[in-house]
């Protein structure tokens, strides 16, 4: 196989965009598969791509635009998530089609190639900048530094809302938080990985990890593992068959997700039988 | 003990509470006060209010009109997380699932996290409360499996060691033993008298069945419609007509082996 591909700077870049966008994605994912909120994250995908969309229309940052729209949908959902008095399901999915309606109508109004538009959607991971390699870097670092720094607090959240609330935890203000990562990770991970396939690199590798341990941090070890991993193997499928890279970042994450499940020792695991032997489980 | 509220020794004091939520009046002028190592049951028929009057004692419900004083300090925005760290709160069996990735012992740790500050991790200290705690309960032999794995009265001795790792200056315990079959629930009956018993920890306790109401109240608080009806000594107010107004429901008391048992009669 003839490596001098790694040589060029490309693909260099593309390789520390994979693993940087791999890391903030599948830490975010955690908090998205565990809480089951998996359509929050795809609604907050899909007002990011609309308010990029946004930018590239009227001429000006589409990462603010994407930044704006998220953070804002986030607003909205934050409350309904937090006080769960309205039927989120049924919230998230009207927020969720308006986004939708929102990035075509934007779209449909761009006068000529919609080439900016369209690769907001599939991303292109190969073309990434320096400034969206610098903003990949600061949004992974912040979410990896907030996990361990908040991690009891997101811990005892996950666990249980009200249980948290109960020991004095501002459960509130750490879904917020988590709301204010999720949409920050969409945001940077926009033009490298694209607005309709990002969500699965947030899923995939949390679902995978989630299969293999019963231990909370080891889950958010294997994500970030897995997320880089996905990012590294979809490059490689991506030179290798000369494919979309976000698209083969996605299979191969959903590849690792297929293995896991097919191998999880949860699988096997019943309550009753739990109580006699250990799961062999990492 | 500390003492906030002079030589009456109130530790909670509700004034004339109504909490509503949308159309329907969950509590309707409700005033109660409770002194410090009482043991109150609070009980009535389902939609009465009982979890209503309990969570607004760790600020969990909101008041619409009146006032509330938990340990000294009047419920606000301000000083309820405060009030939370002080107050152990055990809520119905919840529903969790198997493959959740965290421990019983983490469960359990929870309770400390009250006392750390943000940015603190748990120590060794906090570590042996928790130790002690799961002993307590008896699930030590339990506190490397994943919580979604024990059985619904095992979660909720954890539950209890959760609370009690908070080291608690009061006890609310909301319905702990629905849907737990009998031994469970018996076994957590025990273990909530016992922990009363030995650490003279204020308790409030609810429960819609009367069979679940450890013998230890001192108190026994009849809620109806959003509001107490009644309230006096256990002895008083355990009565076949008072309950079976209470319930809206033919009652039968029976003694069987040293115990009062609650029928439904007809």
């Amino acid at each position: 196989m003839d490596l001098s591909i790694f040589g060029y700077q490309f693909m260099q870049n593309a390789i520390l965009a994979a693993f940087l966008g791999g890391v903030a994605c599948a830490t975010v994912g955690v908090f998205v598969v565990l809480m089951g909120v998996s359509f929050i994250g795809v609604c907050l995908a899909h007002a990011a791509f609309a308010g990029a969309l946004l930018g590239v229309l009227l001429g000006f940052n589409p990462m603010l635009g994407a930044f704006l729209f998220s953070l804002g949908t986030a607003a909205i959902i934050g409350p309904l998530a937090s006080r769960g008095e309205l039927n989120l399901d049924t919230s998230i999915g009207v927020l969720f089609s308006l986004m939708l309606g929102l990035a075509f109508i934007f779209m449909g109004l761009m006068p000529g190639p919609k080439t900016q538009g369209l690769s907001l959607l599939w991303g292109s991971i190969l073309t990434v900048s320096k400034t969206d390699l610098i903003w990949l870097g600061i949004v992974a670092a912040a979410v990896v530094a907030i996990v361990v720094l908040f991690y009891k607090e997101i811990q005892a959240v996950i666990f249980n809302r009200e249980i948290a609330l109960a020991v004095g935890i501002p459960a509130g203000l750490i879904i917020y938080g988590i709301l204010f990562l999720t949409g920050s990770t969409i945001t940077v991970s926009l033009s490298p990985i694209g607005g309709l396939l990002i969500f699965s690199l947030i899923i995939n590798p949390a679902a995978a990890a989630y299969q293999l341990t019963y231990s909370l941090k080891k889950m958010f070890l294997l994500s970030a593992l897995f997320g880089i991993v996905s990012g590294w193997l979809g490059l490689m499928a991506s030179y290798l068959f000369n494919a979309p890279s976000g698209a083969a970042i996605i299979v191969a994450s959903s590849l690792i997700f297929g293995l896991a499940t097919l191998f999880s020792p949860k699988r096997k695991v019943k309550r009753w039988q739990a109580r006699d032997e250990p799961s062999r489980v990492l | 003990m500390r003492n906030h509220r002079g030589a009456n020794n109130t530790i909670v004091k509700i004034e004339n509470a109504v909490v509503s939520y949308r159309e329907d009046v969950a509590l309707r002028d409700v005033s109660l006060e409770v002194k410090r190592g009482e043991f109150v049951g609070i009980i009535g028929p389902n939609g009465a209010g009982k979890t209503t009057l309990i969570t607004l004692i760790n600020g969990l419900g909101k008041l619409v009109q009146g006032r509330v004083w938990v340990l000294g300090h009047s419920i606000s925005k301000g000083s309820i997380n405060g009030i939370r760290k002080r107050v152990g709160y055990v809520a119905q069996l919840q529903n969790i699932d198997p493959r959740m990735p965290i421990s019983v012992e983490e469960v359990a740790m929870i309770g400390r996290y009250s006392q750390l500050g943000a940015f603190h991790r748990p120590g060794k200290a906090d570590r042996d409360i928790v130790d002690e705690m799961l002993e307590l309960v008896g699930m030590s032999h339990l506190a490397k499996r994943p919580i979604g794995h024990l059985s619904g009265g095992e979660q909720q001795r954890v539950a209890v060691a959760r609370a009690l790792a908070q080291e608690p200056e009061m006890f609310l315990l909301d319905e702990p033993t629905a849907s737990l079959d009998w031994r469970a629930q018996k076994e957590i009956m025990e273990l909530v008298k016992q922990i009363h018993e030995t650490r003279n920890l204020t308790t409030l306790f609810v429960t819609h069945d009367l069979n679940a109401l450890p013998d230890t109240c001192d108190r026994v608080v009849l809620m109806k419609g959003g509001r107490i009806w009644r309230e006096g000594r256990p002895e008083e107010m355990l009565q076949q007509d008072i309950l079976s107004q209470l319930y809206d429901a033919p009652i039968t008391i029976k003694e069987h082996e040293g115990r009062r048992v609650f029928l439904k009669a007809g």
